[in-house]
């Protein structure tokens, strides 16, 4: 057995797996709170990588380059996902909080489509090609075979945001409320947390971090397109509810499991069936454990 | 004054919003930035209209909503005109004879010689009103929420292509196979799913679509890859030669028929035991356990049966067109499907057929308008399910409530 070629298919698939755990994260925390599958997620996604993309055509063109421009498109990139995904609940999901399960879902779809359609006439149908903002490093040469510099950056950016969200949720006020919110809405809104400024925030948080994963996956690509944001919520939702839905350990386990057996099954049998195995193991899985890897049996109320 | 402001304040907003998207386009073949600023002004005052708009819109619908808290059994319900109708028996069956003679009539009056155009598109459209009806056992009776149903329409399509291409089977010896065909795959799809519920259900179901597509896509040697299959027969006559015009319109017959006995079939399946189970199981799963049904009998007799529809209505669909590939076979479609079944009103046959035919028609002839035409769709799904989520026919099951000095609570959760 070819162990270097294993290896090389491990690195890329955890590189491919942390990029689906941050978009898995913006699911599974909105989801754990209004229990809604937010499907416009991968649209706010495809929407950061866009705003990253004319935020650096713009400047390449007027001269500047390097690390800088990328800075401030992933700063540009970051506000507008944060902002459309403040817009998004406001209008979609918020005027249907206690309607029953099925209409924020009929809804969330709807607005998917809208905002894919939005993108695709305003801006172009057609594949754009991503400027390589990340330029090698020299100290990755020897390794440049299984790991390359921007998934060196991937990694490190993606490590600390789960960082950065864990102690945001564990240690400050607002993660303290999201997760009273989480446990029980109505009790939360008794002792005094302002549950719509909470929900806001969690569709706020989600949507920067699918805006990070955009950028990120943009520059390892090198090209976006109007759709990139419907297979990449997809992905990232079958690797959400792989962990076990609501779970955030739990999205990052998925994201990592679905990456490598996706880049493991690509490289071994089929790279035209990388889909099949995602989807092949989803099933698996939640045949064998029907809540997900991490996640614990609903109790059911009679 | 207060709406004036909030709508300026919105309108701002959603000019920032558009800002980068609307404005500027980057050529990267040129090298050359677009600035388009004129949008900029449009973005503004379209979002300032609407929020004027959505802000009363939203009003109203609160006021109606607190009144109807305030006195849930209201003497005499205000309904709207198409709901009286439908609840109507005797207008009903009028119309629904009426509606029966415009469809048989219907190729001899838009058909010449020549110009079979609108009979073609009414055949694609019957076909989504098969779709709906067939996807409205599953989700609007059985509850069960299915995101890939447009598998199972495929699953009937290349059945017929590939058995008449490989085995010369005929049209009609192919339609009962593929429905049966489909129906063998909605159980297969069953089993494994059984102990799924609700948003689970939904993306296995997602992901199964998604499977079939990419198999259809990579096997080439079985299925032609993406190229698809090509000249499919289309359905025979007891032999006789048609050209293409009176094949359209025998197709056209074909598909009407089969929209037919799908509506003779889901209505007596509503008052069956069957249906009675899945409306049982869609409105309280533990408790129609405890009552005894048979959870995995139910729900795989609702897959399979909404399958079924969809498998033959697939064979119709592959010798309409002559040719299909698995473009035909996206998620949009199956979102298109659900759109009805929501759109129509859960559980409502006629509010589907409604739906259905407005879905494929409007776009259709509405050509000008066709790059605009998903956008206003995803913004008709999202407005529908926030000011009118009951559909165009609300499907109202006779309920007992007790007046309780809470009584409004259990209100809408139709």
């Amino acid at each position: 057995m070819d162990f270097e070629y294993l290896f090389e298919l491990l690195c890329s698939g955890v590189v491919k797996g942390s990029i689906y755990a941050l978009i898995a994260l913006g699911y599974t925390m909105v989801y754990g709170i209004i229990q809604l599958i937010n499907f416009a997620h991968g649209e706010v996604y495809m929407i950061g990588a866009f705003v990253a993309f004319i935020v650096t055509g713009v400047l390449t063109l007027s001269g500047h380059s390097g690390l800088t421009v990328l800075l401030l498109a992933a700063l540009a990139a970051v506000i507008y996902a944060a902002a459309y995904g403040y817009t998004l609940e406001k209008i979609a999901y918020r005027p249907l909080r206690n309607a029953p399960r099925l209409s924020p879902l009929i809804s969330a779809i709807g607005a998917s489509i809208f905002l894919m359609n939005f993108v695709q006439l305003v801006q172009t149908p057609d594949f754009l090609p991503f400027p390589e903002l990340i330029s090698d490093f020299d100290f990755m040469e020897p390794i440049s075979r299984y790991l390359s510099s921007v998934d060196l950056i991937i990694l490190i950016v993606t490590t600390v945001t789960m960082i950065a969200l864990t102690v945001l949720i564990k240690y400050t006020r607002t993660g303290k409320a999201m997760r009273a919110t989480q446990q029980d809405m109505i009790m939360a809104r008794l002792s005094g947390i302002n549950v719509d400024r909470v929900i806001s925030a969690t569709f706020i948080i989600g949507s920067v971090l699918a805006a990070i994963a955009g950028v990120l996956i943009a520059s390892r690509t090198g090209q976006i397109n109007s759709a990139i944001g419907f297979t990449a919520g997809l992905k990232a939702f079958t690797a959400a509810v792989l962990g076990g839905i609501g779970n955030i350990p739990g999205a990052v386990l998925g994201g990592l499991v679905l990456g490598i057996a996706e880049t493991l099954g690509a490289g071994y049998i089929s790279s035209a069936y990388e889909d099949v195995f995602a989807f092949g193991l989803l099933v698996l899985i939640l045949t064998l454990r029907p809540s997900g890897l991490l996640g614990k049996a609903v109790k059911q109320k009679v | 004054m207060a709406h004036f402001k909030r709508s300026l304040g919105i309108g701002l907003w959603f000019m920032f919003l558009t800002l980068p998207l609307m404005v500027v386009r980057v050529n990267t073949i040129s090298r050359e930035v677009e600035w388009r600023w004129y949008n900029l002004a449009w973005a503004g005052l379209c979002a300032f209209v609407i929020a004027w708009f959505w802000q009363f819109s939203i009003e109203r619908r609160t006021a109606r909503r607190a009144q109807v808290a305030a006195n849930p059994h209201p003497a005499v319900e205000k309904l709207s005109l198409v709901q009286r109708l439908a609840d109507d028996p005797v207008l009903s069956r009028r119309l629904l004879a009426v509606a029966a003679v415009v469809a048989i009539i219907f190729p001899w009056l838009v058909s010449t010689g020549q110009n079979f155009y609108h009979v073609n598109v009414m055949v694609s459209a019957l076909i989504f009103v098969v779709l709906g009806l067939g996807l409205n056992i599953t989700v609007g009776l059985a509850g069960l929420l299915d995101l890939g149903y447009i598998a199972f329409f495929a699953v009937g399509a290349y059945t017929y292509a590939l058995l008449s291409k490989n085995f010369d089977l005929g049209f009609w010896t192919c339609l009962p196979l593929g429905g049966l065909m489909s129906m063998l795959f909605g159980v297969i799809l069953g089993f494994p799913i059984l102990r799924l519920r609700g948003d689970y259900l939904a993306i296995v179901t997602l992901g199964f679509a998604s499977i079939t597509k990419i198999v259809l896509e990579n096997w080439d040697t079985l299925f032609g890859g993406a190229a698809g299959i090509a000249n499919i027969p289309r359905p025979e006559f007891f032999g006789m030669a048609l050209d293409s015009r009176q094949k359209s319109v025998y197709t056209y017959y074909i598909v009407l028929a089969l929209v037919a006995v799908t509506i003779f079939v889901t209505n007596r399946l509503k008052n069956s035991r069957a249906g009675r189970a899945w409306m049982a199981l869609r409105e309280d799963e533990i408790a129609s356990v405890a009552m005894g049904v048979d959870m995995a009998r139910t729900k795989l007799s609702a897959y399979a049966l909404g399958a079924f529809w969809a498998g033959l209505v697939g064979v119709v669909f592959a010798a309409h067109n002559n040719f299909i590939n698995p473009d035909s076979f996206t998620f949009m479609d199956s979102a298109m499907i659900l759109a009805m079944v929501v759109l129509g009103g859960m559980g409502s046959i006629l509010g589907v057929i409604i739906a259905a035919l407005a879905l494929k028609l409007l776009p259709e002839y509405l050509r000008a308008f066709a790059e605009y035409r998903m956008l206003v769709f995803g913004a008709v799904m999202v407005l529908m399910m926030i000011f009118r989520p009951q559909g165009l026919i609300n499907n109202m099951r006779r309920k007992y409530e007790y007046d309780t000095a809470q009584g409004g609570k259990d209100n809408g959760g139709n």
